[in-house]
């Protein structure tokens, strides 16, 4: 039996047409989901993994260089190894440091909206591809806890920021290698690389775009914010492929530092 | 050229199946000429609905193969090889065969508030070309309702269509809250009565809009940052105090303006 609501006109309980089916389609709707769950999955058992280590995270002085993970920087705990601390450390922290600061990078990535979409349908199902039936019987998106604190995606965004300009200042410095000066190895150029990625991807965020020029109604009254908002338009179409970029890559970077700390091959000098 | 095997749902609000029609399949054709085949030699009480031909009414919505797809935009050799099977929107009520009750549709677009400019100006209102390029992009909507229709929140929850408007009728707001001559304020309206929280940006509704509007991107994420401005962002909240600004309810907002 129809049921209505008095505020409205609309009409619940109408008989629809198809069959009773979760999906008609016919092409591999389950081929991202699948690959979806496969990266994120490897990428959060290699990063935890990499984040309990406390170990091979920096190459210092002794082999004259300067490079440390994206993972463990920066290295607040005063049980960081030599030279890969900032001036400011927690005392007494006995866990890894990593275990400190990567609740921000993740906050973000968690709260972004690409990985939103993503995870929401390889994990969640809900849905797991268009048009294909959702996985649970009731439903109430992002209006109640705990995903109602996606909306707090800014704050991790801000925090992104200073992830980035401290990641950039990591790759800067590596090009300074102790005891030798100024020169390039591939890993310098790993780093470099990282930052830019994870600049690329910070700076194509939705909400990077609203707060620089997409909150103001009107354009023409604010003619730099508009700049703003043109330029972070084209790279925030190319969100998705930062998101996932960024990503891999990162994983990538505390792959070369965690080799080249453990003495698995060294770091090659271009110039 | 070969024959095609169209499995097509016949029925209305008292039960259906999928008839199968073996049908001549010419070159270049799209599923709608096929359809008006069946009609003119096999099943002349097939009903659908249908106008231009063209892409640009909206009324041919239906499911090719699962997905939302205008049926005068689907060439039949885009298709993979085998059985094509039509059905009608899964989301709205179905009236007969392929044709549905879309009216919830309408239903929504009443509830949005129109714009609300200030007083005419000496020398009319003035825009510039900036503003106007940021809603044009909403405007290319044609209300062939398959975002709406692909859309999980409603789709597969039925009891969510009583507070949520859906993608279409969340561009039309962004379009409003994008307007520079508009004075009107609904962030509280697409949150508390609208349902923008349900959306949980899947972006279906981007992948099967014909027109290519980018409604999660464009539309759907900067209404969500703008009542993040409005309720959750508190630096947001102080600037308000201080600049002694206040945010419209969700009431006041959905005070239709006097023509």
């Amino acid at each position: 039996m129809a049921v209505t609501e008095s505020s409205t006109k609309v009409v619940l309980g109408g008989t629809r047409g198809g069959p009773d089916v979760a999906t008609l389609r016919q092409d591999r709707w389950w081929l991202q989901p699948v690959v979806t769950v496969s990266v994120l999955t490897a990428f959060v058992i290699y990063s935890t993994w990499a984040a309990f280590q406390n170990k091979y995270y920096y190459v210092g002085a002794n082999v004259h260089r300067d490079l440390i993970s994206p993972f463990y920087s920066p290295c607040l705990a005063s049980n960081c190894v030599p030279g890969s601390k900032v001036g400011f450390a927690f005392s007494g922290w006995a866990l890894s440091p990593a275990l400190l600061i990567l609740i921000f990078p993740l906050g973000f990535r968690l709260t972004c909206y690409y990985y939103r979409r993503s995870y929401y349908r390889a994990f969640w199902w809900s849905p797991p591809a268009c048009a294909v039936s959702d996985a649970h019987a009731s439903y109430t998106g992002e209006t109640r806890f705990p995903l109602i604190m996606q909306n707090l995606h800014r704050y991790f965004f801000f925090a992104g920021l200073i992830f980035n300009t401290l990641l950039t200042y990591d790759a800067i410095r590596a090009f300074h290698q102790p005891g030798l000066g100024w020169g390039v190895t591939v890993g310098t150029i790993v780093l470099l690389v990282n930052a830019a990625l994870l600049w690329l991807y910070s700076l194509s965020c939705h909400a990077c775009r609203h707060l620089c020029g997409g909150q103001v109604k009107s354009f023409s009254k604010h003619p730099i914010r508009y700049r703003f908002w043109k330029f972070l338009t084209p790279l925030n179409a190319k969100h998705m492929n930062f998101a996932w970029a960024s990503l891999i890559f990162v994983a990538l970077t505390d792959v070369y530092v965690r080799l080249v700390a453990s003495g698995v091959f060294s770091d090659y000098k271009i110039f | 050229m070969a024959d095609v095997t169209m499995r097509i749902w016949r029925g209305d609000a008292s039960g259906g199946d999928f008839e199968n029609y073996s049908i001549e399949q010419n070159e270049g054709e799209v599923v709608l000429d096929v359809i008006h085949r069946i009609q003119a030699t096999e099943a002349p009480d097939l009903a659908c609905r249908w106008n231009c031909k063209a892409g640009k009414c909206g009324s041919c919505a239906a499911e090719i193969n699962g997905k939302p797809r205008l049926m005068c935009m689907t060439r039949m050799d885009q298709l993979p090889e085998g059985p094509v099977t039509v059905t009608p929107m899964k989301t709205f009520p179905i009236i007969r065969d392929l044709v549905t009750d879309v009216s919830f549709n309408f239903e929504q677009a009443k509830k949005v508030p129109a714009l609300l400019p200030p007083p005419m100006p000496e020398g009319g209102y003035i825009m510039f070309q900036e503003d106007v390029e940021r809603g044009q992009e909403f405007r290319k909507c044609i209300e062939c309702f398959m975002c709406q229709d692909v859309c999980h929140v409603i789709r597969d929850h039925e009891a969510n269509k009583l507070h949520y408007s859906g993608p279409r009728f969340f561009i039309r707001y962004a379009e409003l809250e994008m307007h520079p001559l508009d004075m009107n304020d609904r962030r509280d309206l697409v949150r508390e009565e609208m349902g923008l929280g349900y959306c949980n940006i899947t972006k279906c509704c981007t992948e099967v809009c014909p027109e290519h509007i980018k409604i999660t991107d464009n539309a759907i994420i900067p209404l969500k940052e703008r009542v993040v401005d409005a309720h959750y962002d508190p630096v947001a909240w102080l600037g308000r105090k201080i600049r002694r600004k206040t945010k419209t309810s969700a009431a006041d907002a959905a005070v239709q303006p006097a023509p």
